[in-house]
């Protein structure tokens, strides 16, 4: 594409192939725009979580109470090394703003690295998983499971002597690991959940349960240093010039002194329960519930001691810090086919959709629209005018966002079709959006064609902004009435 | 670190032998493919082991010993990576004394572990289950939950 003269001709081939860049263009920018901006994983992560610095940082969606926390942590020990330090240091010894100093590195160091870092997220399970999962508890099950939701499913599993049941997640289509439970706040299965801390803004669990209980033993040790201390200023003072002068001094840091009385309390007892939590190998999660009291049975023993304190201890603290499941940076691989031939149908529950909340509802009219047209095909044979109205209703909905179209292109599957926050998929949906360019290219001959339902060259006799999109959407279509032909008739 | 399923590549590559390149067409392809997934073991608790049962979908393209002691060299691992024990003790003590700002600079003993992992399972692909028309997937990628294998049915 060089632009500057050339001989007529010359020129006129340079511009006929110009135009038929510019007239694939709307086809293939979009997917070069796409493939060259590779979205992270991070980004579309169907929890309820917030990302920091492209992924690096992991938090739960409600962070008020976090930032609280930092400001009640930062201005009370800023004022105590404003005030009281330097007439500690004078009067007693400098290793008080120093022992002081470290206390405070220690606890912002652990509180952030437990507010930031993924507690133990377990990933949700592709739809190849998933289905085989379903499949084999419907071989258990032994009869079709009636109704949208099927009761509850467990898998009772023995560890070392004791019977546990593992839970089936709907959300995540996981069978839980032991120990494990589903956050409600952060949508997210968490490997080992003790508790959803507000206060650090973030679930704890497995992967950070240590950052956890060194933040709140240290924050203890800070808490009780800082009031002490303060106590001290204000008796060596008031030796000197009375109480109440000692008391006016500064007063406007009592406050906070009293917030650091009150917290005392509630930080030291906190640790001396975790304390004991980590000494009998229990989450919170299990001692709130009652899982391994003795009030439940003389045979109720927790599995997961390791028999003494010390080596429970040593396990919770010292253990080896098993890596992040979850790949928050990874890029999304744009050549992992999601959506194999509608012939398999493993497969065909690969497609999945988005839980983009603005989608919801498109989503339900569009899965409407689209058994409707799955039925209404036979007819539409041979009525291109026809056609040329469907065209807009996949325009229409892709208008709405890239969402949309990759919801026409996904029905659920049959399993969750009434549950729209099936979010199993989202991971592997995006995939699919990245590699339509090559999608739309097969579907049409990998794709059993329905009769006749929309001839694939007519949308090119359309107009050319909607070329790419109701290509798109037309192979989604091609699928869908697939799809929604199964459904009727699995209905 | 949930075994990835295993999805076996239909392409022709199989028959040359792993290369990394092929072993990524294998991949692509492998989607395709049906998959076979071997769950987790919970009998021992939340120590990560997978189930050495073989699976009947398989009785046909590979050999029951073969599998099992790949899923028992995987076993082995990882139960080397959660190991308890003295060097893990002072890698803790360490870290906790640093602030866990250690973590920033050093690799965890469970990631060179799992970096072997995935060597051994990238070799026993390349080795063994390539040729057979198979893939074994890191379970790292899915969670640790499950050890796939995907096999296609098409042939190339």
């Amino acid at each position: 594409m060089t632009p500057g003269g050339s001989s007529g001709p010359m020129k006129d081939c340079e511009y006929s192939q110009i135009s038929t860049h510019s007239s694939s263009s709307p086809m293939e920018s979009p997917h070069k725009k796409k493939k060259s901006v590779p979205k992270r994983k991070w980004e579309v992560f169907p929890g309820r979580n917030k990302f920091f610095c492209n992924g690096r940082i992991m938090m739960a969606r409600q962070t008020g109470v976090f930032y609280l926390t930092l400001v009640l942590i930062l201005v009370t020990s800023g004022l105590f090394f404003a005030f009281d330090c330097p007439y500690l240091s004078e009067k007693i010894t400098p290793a008080i703003p120093a022992i002081g100093g470290i206390l405070f590195f220690f606890v912002m160091g652990t509180l952030l690295r437990t507010s930031f870092s993924d507690p133990g997220v377990l990933p949700r399970a592709t739809p190849d998983e998933a289905a085989d999962l379903e499949r084999q508890i419907d071989i258990a099950n032994g009869s079709s499971s009636g109704g949208y939701r099927p009761p509850p499913r467990t898998k009772e599993v023995i560890i070392n002597g004791q019977t546990v049941k593992l839970k089936y997640c709907f959300t995540c289509k996981i069978f839980r690991p032991p120990r494990a439970s589903h956050c409600s706040l952060c949508d997210n299965c968490v490997e080992r959940f003790d508790h959803h801390c507000p206060w650090v803004g973030n679930c704890v669990g497995k992967r950070n349960y240590r950052f956890f209980y060194m933040f709140i033993l240290s924050l203890s040790f800070l808490t009780v240093f800082i009031f002490a201390f303060v106590i001290t200023h204000v008796i060596l003072r008031s030796q000197q010039t009375g109480f109440l002068n000692a008391l006016k001094d500064s007063p406007a840091r009592y406050p906070f002194t009293v917030v650091c009385f009150f917290s005392v309390w509630s930080i030291v007892g906190l640790s001396g329960f975790h304390t004991y939590l980590i000494s009998s190998n229990q989450t919170t999660n299990e001692d709130i519930k009652g899982s391994w009291s003795n009030k439940r049975g003389k045979e109720n023993y927790n599995p997961y001691s390791y028999g003494n304190i010390f080596t429970n201890c040593c396990a919770a603290l010292c253990g080896p810090l098993s890596p992040s499941l979850i790949d928050r940076r990874g890029f999304i691989q744009p050549d992992t086919p999601q959506l194999a031939g509608p012939s398999n149908g493993i497969t065909m529950y690969g497609a999945t959709q988005s839980q983009s909340n603005m989608c919801d509802q498109d989503q339900c009219i569009q899965s409407t629209k689209f058994v409707l047209q799955a039925a209404a095909t036979p007819l539409l044979q041979s009525e291109p005018s026809i056609t040329s109205e469907e065209l807009p209703l996949p325009g229409k909905t892709s208008i709405s966002g890239p969402c949309a179209t990759l919801t026409l292109g996904q029905p659920t599957p049959p399993s969750s079709m009434p549950n729209l926050t099936s979010d199993t998929g989202l991971t592997d949906m995006i995939p699919l959006k990245e590699e339509h360019e090559g999608h739309q290219f097969l579907t049409p001959e990998e794709a059993p064609s329905p009769p006749g339902m929309l001839p694939s060259g007519s949308p090119i006799a359309h107009s050319h902004t909607m070329h790419v999109l109701s290509l798109a959407s037309q192979d989604s279509l091609h699928e869908d009435s697939v799809r929604g032909l199964v459904k009727l008739s699995s209905v | 670190m949930g075994a990835a399923p295993s999805t076996v590549g239909t392409s022709g590559t199989a028959s040359q032998g792993g290369t990394v390149h092929s072993l990524q067409e294998l991949r692509r392809s492998a989607s395709l493919a049906t998959k076979v997934f071997v769950q987790r073991d919970y009998s021992d608790g939340t120590t990560c082991q997978f189930q050495t049962k073989f699976p009947p979908e398989l009785e046909s393209r590979i050999e029951r010993q073969l599998f099992e002691e790949t899923v028992k060299t995987l076993n082995g691992f990882y139960a080397e990576a959660e190991k308890i024990g003295g060097s893990s003790y002072l890698e803790g003590c360490l870290a906790c004394a640093t602030a866990y700002f250690i973590f920033l600079c050093m690799e965890t003993h469970y990631e060179k572990v799992l970096k072997k992992i995935s060597k051994y399972i990238q070799d026993q692909n390349e080795k063994i289950y390539a040729p057979r028309g198979l893939l074994l997937t890191d379970p790292l990628e899915r969670g640790m939950r499950v050890v796939s294998s995907g096999q296609q049915d098409a042939g190339g």
